[in-house]
């Protein structure tokens, strides 16, 4: 499989990640190196085989749906790089 | 007295125990050793004011009787762990100033046991390297380089990602150190320096408060100088944390009980799919003296095949950048690290990801979020965690036929910063013998067997049935008393 540069570009956009133009050639050229080396992968017979999903075979646990934790607003604010009253701050997504 | 700094954690302790030196003096001595190991930039923070209180605490809980199991023990703690008020960086910018509220799990069992924090260690960005030398704060130096410290001719790599943990402990910067292991990130390091790691089995350890790369792979881990320091180690960082749910609730073993030395009628599992083309003569030389001292101490080696073992690392390397690309999304620039501004929300997100990865990161957040976008998720995600069944499967019929596994940790020892470095792929192949053990979820130990012809450190590993990390102490601890690995590196704090 091999990547080109728009599809790289598509990707970088979903991950929301800029990547500058002119790095998009040399990128493109690792992720395809990186696809074509695990595309060795089609060569297992996976016929019957179920995904591995977890590691242990333990079932989820549940807990009673309380409220065990909380009340302390500031220290989740604290580390926002922009905050206003108690919230955290961004760009203005409505007009 | 002897050299603090030179100790090894059970020694410490006993030294402790009888009053020989307090927790202040060994933690100074290994404070003045932080300073002195500059040059090596294992440390991306110290805390020396930090780990003096916790010390004095410390000499207050002994004198009291109230000692526990690590107490005033000072050690370092690789940044990806969270601790509270003190900066936790993974080593990436996007993490620029971030100080976590709260406390890892693992680290709260170490400071409950009486451990001291020296400082946080330098990794690779987000865990992702095999040489540490992808951090935001810069390469680190194994202390095995050769030539004059601090003006070294050629700078080896300590390995990675915990490469800070591991050249602080051994260049007796520390006693111990944590670290974590995705795909060998405690182990290949840990053969690189000539120590201990372990990468216990997967749930044992919390992952709550260690920044997620590979949430199904991740596992924390000591890295210490003796197989019983890591014995010691591994029993404060593991339990059950309700906050992690694959947490797993098991009792845990004191682990030191496991150093019995007796091996005799031991089933040593001998993959032949580990001797890898182009594996340099001295390694393969090494193994089978590992396979030697075992049978020397009563043990039986066995021919074992783990037949999907070349599948491990392409596995490997779609789950792990697919599963880092969804737990890195949370870095936005809006609840804590870098923000660099945009004209609007999403040019906010992309111009702060952008700048605040790094060149492996956004790789591998790229490869993730193509193998699990639209269409493609089938062909490559689906079919990698079918083919990590397969691995696993392997290890299940290989552990009806041996109790063990032996296997060199790398396929190489310490490499050059600089070599290695221009296809990702070549990179990546230094953990072809360690993740095959994280895709199955299973116990790895790393430890020192010898050293090769340029005088650099090579390892053993030691893999075990789930749960069965007594067997990897006892087994290392026989390989330990014959491999009689007494060698230090050039550069000692």
């Amino acid at each position: 499989m091999s990547l080109d540069k728009a599809t790289v570009a598509k990707i970088a956009h979903l991950a929301r990640i800029k990547v500058p133009e002119e790095e998009l050639d040399h990128l493109a050229g690792e992720l395809s190196h990186i696809l074509s080396f695990v595309e060795q992968l089609n060569e297992v017979d996976t016929g019957n085989v179920p995904p591995m999903t977890g590691m242990a075979a333990q079932k989820l646990r549940r807990r009673p749906d309380v409220v065990t934790d909380g009340g302390y607003q500031e220290d989740i604010v604290k580390n926002g790089p922009e905050t206003a009253e108690g919230y955290f701050a961004v760009p203005k997504v409505v007009e | 007295m002897t050299e603090l700094t030179l100790l090894t954690m059970a020694d410490a302790l006993k030294g402790l125990a009888e009053k020989q030196f307090t927790a202040v003096e060994l933690t100074e001595a290994h404070v003045r050793a932080v300073e002195k190991a500059r040059p090596l930039n294992a440390f991306i923070t110290e805390t020396p004011d930090k780990a003096l209180e916790m010390a004095k605490a410390s000499d207050a809980r002994r004198a009291k009787g109230e000692a526990g199991p690590m107490d005033g023990l000072p050690i370092a703690v690789k940044d990806l762990f969270c601790t509270k008020d003190v900066l936790t960086t993974a080593a990436s910018h996007i993490l620029d100033g971030f100080k976590p509220p709260y406390e890892s799990t693992v680290t709260s069992n170490l400071w409950r046991d009486g451990a001291v924090m020296l400082g946080k260690v330098n990794l690779d960005e987000f865990a992702m390297g095999s040489a540490n030398i992808t951090s935001h704060y810069g390469d680190v130096v194994n202390p095995w380089s050769p030539g004059e410290p601090g003006n070294w001719p050629r700078k080896l790599v300590p390995g990675g990602s915990s490469g800070g943990s591991a050249a602080a402990v051994a260049a007796r910067v520390a006693l111990g150190a944590t670290g974590t292991d995705t795909g060998g990130s405690i182990r290949q390091p840990a053969a690189f320096t000539g120590i201990v790691g372990i990468k216990p089995t997967y749930g044992r350890c919390s992952r709550w408060g260690i920044v997620a790369f590979a949430s199904s792979l991740d596992q924390a881990g000591p890295m210490t100088r003796t197989v019983r320091d890591s014995a010691i180690m591994l029993r404060s960082m593991c339990g059950f944390d309700p906050k992690d749910s694959t947490s797993v609730d098991m009792p845990v073993p004191d682990f030191e009980k496991a150093l019995t030395g007796d091996i005799r009628g031991l089933r040593v599992g001998i993959p032949k799919e580990y001797r890898v083309d182009g594996m340099p003569a001295e390694i393969e030389q090494m193994w089978h003296k590992g396979v030697e001292w075992l049978k020397a101490a009563g043990a039986v080696p066995v021919e074992i095949s783990l037949p999907h073992t070349k599948y491990a690392l392409p596995a490997y390397y779609i789950v792990a950048p697919a599963e880092a690309s969804s737990n890195l999304a949370r870095y936005d620039g809006v609840r804590f690290g870098l923000r660099v501004p945009g004209g609007n929300l999403k040019e906010m997100y992309e111009n702060t990801r952008g700048e605040g990865f790094g060149k492996e990161v956004r790789r591998r957040i790229l490869i993730g979020t193509y193998v699990l976008s639209a269409g493609y998720y089938d062909a490559y995600y689906l079919q990698a965690q079918k083919v990590r069944t397969r691995i696993k499967q392997d290890f299940d019929l290989a552990f009806q036929e041996c109790d063990v596994i032996l296997t060199p940790t790398a396929p190489s020892g310490a490499f050059a910063i600089g070599e290695k470095m221009d296809d990702p792929i070549q990179m990546y192949l230094n953990d072809v013998f360690t993740v095959p053990v994280n895709l199955a979820g299973l116990p790895g130990m790393s430890l020192p067997a010898g050293l090769g012809a340029d005088g650099l450190p090579l390892g053993l590993q030691l893999i075990g049935k789930p749960f069965d990390e007594e067997t990897l102490f006892r087994v290392g601890g026989v390989i330990e008393e014959a491999a009689q690995f007494t060698a230090t590196p050039p550069f000692m704090a």
